[in-house]
């Protein structure tokens, strides 16, 4: 296998017609997300929580207009604002999962592929059942628990979530690790005299990794919904913690009834967004990066020039 | 599994009692979290309204002083006798919540999924079938969108546009008050009672309407995406090449040849779908005022009642395991290979 991170990114490139484009037009989408999060004090116009400006109170559940172009809600803060907001929040959430997810699914994957028998066993047993658990129930659940500790803070709502992620990196990163562990070059190594320590992380740790970027991006996305129903649910972040798509939409449910639009659709057109760029940055990747679903396609064979000719050669054996 | 040959009873067995130890990892899970984790449910369910003595009282009838291996016995003998204890917040048992709002749950999600297969299996038979082209896109686009969209935000637009373009259709709860307070109960499930009764049966069932449908929705962008990949994937298979070298025409291929065997991988992972299903459904009761379990779970959460939590949890989880058991032999029925 070629270097872990070559591989993909030309394989990207290479892809051609409507996966392509499904791929850049998510990326696209998730980067307009991340500049927002970034720059999000510079791009809202008020605080996330900010009901007050210069001792004057805002409107409450304005209509949008040129001064609070997405209105205002029933709190008397800004729409677009606490959209903007949000964009930061689902970001950091989003990081923080997943980043956790990672650094205890891969290496418990990596153990128990490598090690094999009963840890391997009881290991697959104990990430089945949390697999086969509701995601949001188990979300619930942890949020339950850990809202006593850490407060209802971005903290408390990533590790909740975290939680449900972790199987996926496991069960990918252990079938992977079951198949490479009897490959030549590994086998090679331990001959050599590496230890079990230094197979896993030089030998195995980079073929195993190489699925790890699909589920994350697709992950993301699955965070993201998972934190806007913890916080629709009134069990994620608090409106003076941070600004939450998903507590917005709580509060907006009754809005409808009194012919208030504003409040419900943005926060929840946010999240069809971002999700949505998510998925198809990571359903693109999928499609060229698994080899079940890459399309067949008869390459034309070039013949070589008959001097120098290495660069083509390849390309047309591929 | 079933390692030697597989015979149908056989795999059915042994399926069935894989059950057990399944359950058992499932139990512990939800003790350790919800028991072994948290501190004391009695001050946290009744906080600083009452007295020590009143506190330990409570305890000790709740089984809270005996030691944590003890309790542990204690809660998995009380599942297997179907108890799950009474909750802290208000007395009431959880199989009597089960048995009064289990019915509404149902309801829901047998709706939503009857209306989830029925639009996206063809959806996503038609894409895959037309890979990459025009037809491919959009359904490919709406099966994406749909699941991105929360349910609740489903329902708070469709409650929208039904409210302007239809004010007196209900977007609220499982009944009109008069229907709920004059049916009379037969079985706990208030569509069937109605059903029997006559009267108020098209009441309930408008009211079932809505909330199937964007429960429905959510599962049908898993369905679309599903069936879409295994049809690309079996019709790049070389038994479908085969068949469209013997001069089969492509409709017949795909009917005959393609459609059946993607079915196989959909079946399981329709039945897997019960975990989001009832993921979707406690979303999408709070949405809509349902009076099913999940709008019970959140308000005890919010009650802060460990009992009924821990009680309703496992309940959920035993639902998982059954279907999953189910989905499990019904696969082994449609497809004999799954037995070896």
């Amino acid at each position: 296998m070629a270097l872990p991170g070559f591989g993909w990114t030309t394989r990207v490139w290479r892809t051609r017609g409507l996966a392509r484009w499904m791929f850049w037009i998510g990326l696209a989408i998730t980067a307009a997300f991340v500049v927002l999060a970034i720059f999000a004090p510079l791009i809202a116009p008020y605080g996330f929580a900010e009901s007050r400006v210069d001792g004057v109170k805002l409107p409450k559940l304005a209509p949008p207009s040129s001064y609070f172009i997405f209105g205002t809600n029933d709190m008397f803060y800004d729409v677009f604002s606490r959209v903007v907001w949000g964009a930061r929040t689902a970001m950091e959430v989003i990081v923080i999962s997943v980043i956790f997810s990672v650094a205890i699914g891969v290496p418990l994957g990596l153990v128990a592929g490598f090690i094999g028998g009963v840890v391997d066993r009881v290991l697959v047993f104990l990430m089945d059942a949390l697999y086969a658990f509701p995601s949001l129930l188990l979300a619930i659940v942890m949020a339950f628990l850990l809202n006593q500790k850490l407060g209802n803070g971005i903290v408390a709502a990533a590790l909740s979530i975290t939680v449900i992620y972790i199987p996926q990196y496991f069960r990918v990163v252990r079938n992977t690790t079951v198949s490479v562990r009897e490959a030549t070059y590994v086998e090679a190594a331990r001959a050599l005299g590496a230890n079990p320590f230094t197979v896993m992380r030089k030998y195995l740790f980079g073929n195993v990794i190489q699925s790890v970027p699909v589920i994350g991006t697709l992950n993301a996305a699955d965070a993201l919904s998972t934190l806007a129903a913890l916080g629709f649910l009134g069990m994620g972040i608090q409106p003076n913690e941070a600004a939450e798509w998903g507590y917005d939409l709580n509060r907006a449910l009754d809005d409808p009834l009194i012919g208030v639009w504003w409040t419900g659709l943005f926060p929840g057109l946010a999240i069809v967004l971002l999700i949505t760029g998510l998925t198809l940055v990571g359903e693109g990747l999928n499609e060229t990066l698994n080899p079940a679903l890459r399309r067949r396609r008869m390459l034309p064979v070039r013949f070589p020039a008959r001097a120098g000719a290495d660069e083509r050669e390849t390309e047309a054996g591929r | 599994m079933s390692s030697s040959r597989g015979s149908l009873p056989r795999y059915i067995a042994v399926r069935t009692l894989l059950v057990i130890p399944m359950m058992w990892v499932l139990l512990t899970m939800v003790f350790i979290l919800l028991r072994v984790a948290p501190g004391d449910p009695v001050t946290a369910a009744a906080g600083g309204k009452l007295s020590a003595d009143e506190i330990a009282r409570r305890q000790a009838a709740l089984g809270l002083d005996q030691p944590l291996f003890q309790q542990y016995l204690d809660y998995l003998g009380d599942v297997v006798r179907f108890r799950f204890g009474n909750a802290i917040s208000d007395g009431t048992p959880v199989t009597t919540l089960i048995r009064d709002h289990g019915g509404a749950t149902l309801t829901l999600t047998i709706g939503a999924f009857i209306f989830a297969v029925g639009v996206g299996v063809p959806l996503g038979r038609w894409a895959g079938r037309h890979r990459d082209t025009i037809i491919d896109a959009p359904i490919r686009l709406l099966g994406i969108v749909v699941y991105a969209a929360p349910v609740f935000w489903m329902g708070i637009l469709l409650i929208l546009l039904i409210g302007n373009l239809w004010p007196s259709w209900p977007t609220s709860g499982i009944a009109s008050p008069q229907a709920i307070f004059e049916v009379p109960t037969h079985t706990h499930i208030l569509l069937v009672d109605a059903a029997i009764d006559g009267t108020y049966f098209w009441d309930v069932l408008q009211h079932h309407l809505l909330p199937c449908f964007v429960l429905g929705l959510l599962l049908a962008g898993v369905i679309v995406r599903l069936v879409r990949i295994n049809v690309i994937q079996t019709m790049q298979a070389d038994y479908v090449e085969a068949a469209r070298a013997r001069g089969i025409s492509e409709r017949v291929v795909v009917r005959d040849h393609a459609f059946r065997n993607a079915l196989v991988p959909v079946v399981t992972v329709i039945g897997l779908q019960v975990a989001l299903t009832l993921s979707g459904a406690v979303l999408t009761e709070n949405t809509f005022n349902w009076p099913g379990l999940g709008t019970d779970l959140v308000d005890y959460v919010i009650a802060r009642d460990y009992v009924a939590v821990q009680g309703l949890v496992t309940f959920f989880a035993l639902i998982v395991v059954i279907v999953s058991v189910v989905v499990d032999v019904i696969n082994a029925l449609i497809d004999p290979r799954v037995r070896y």
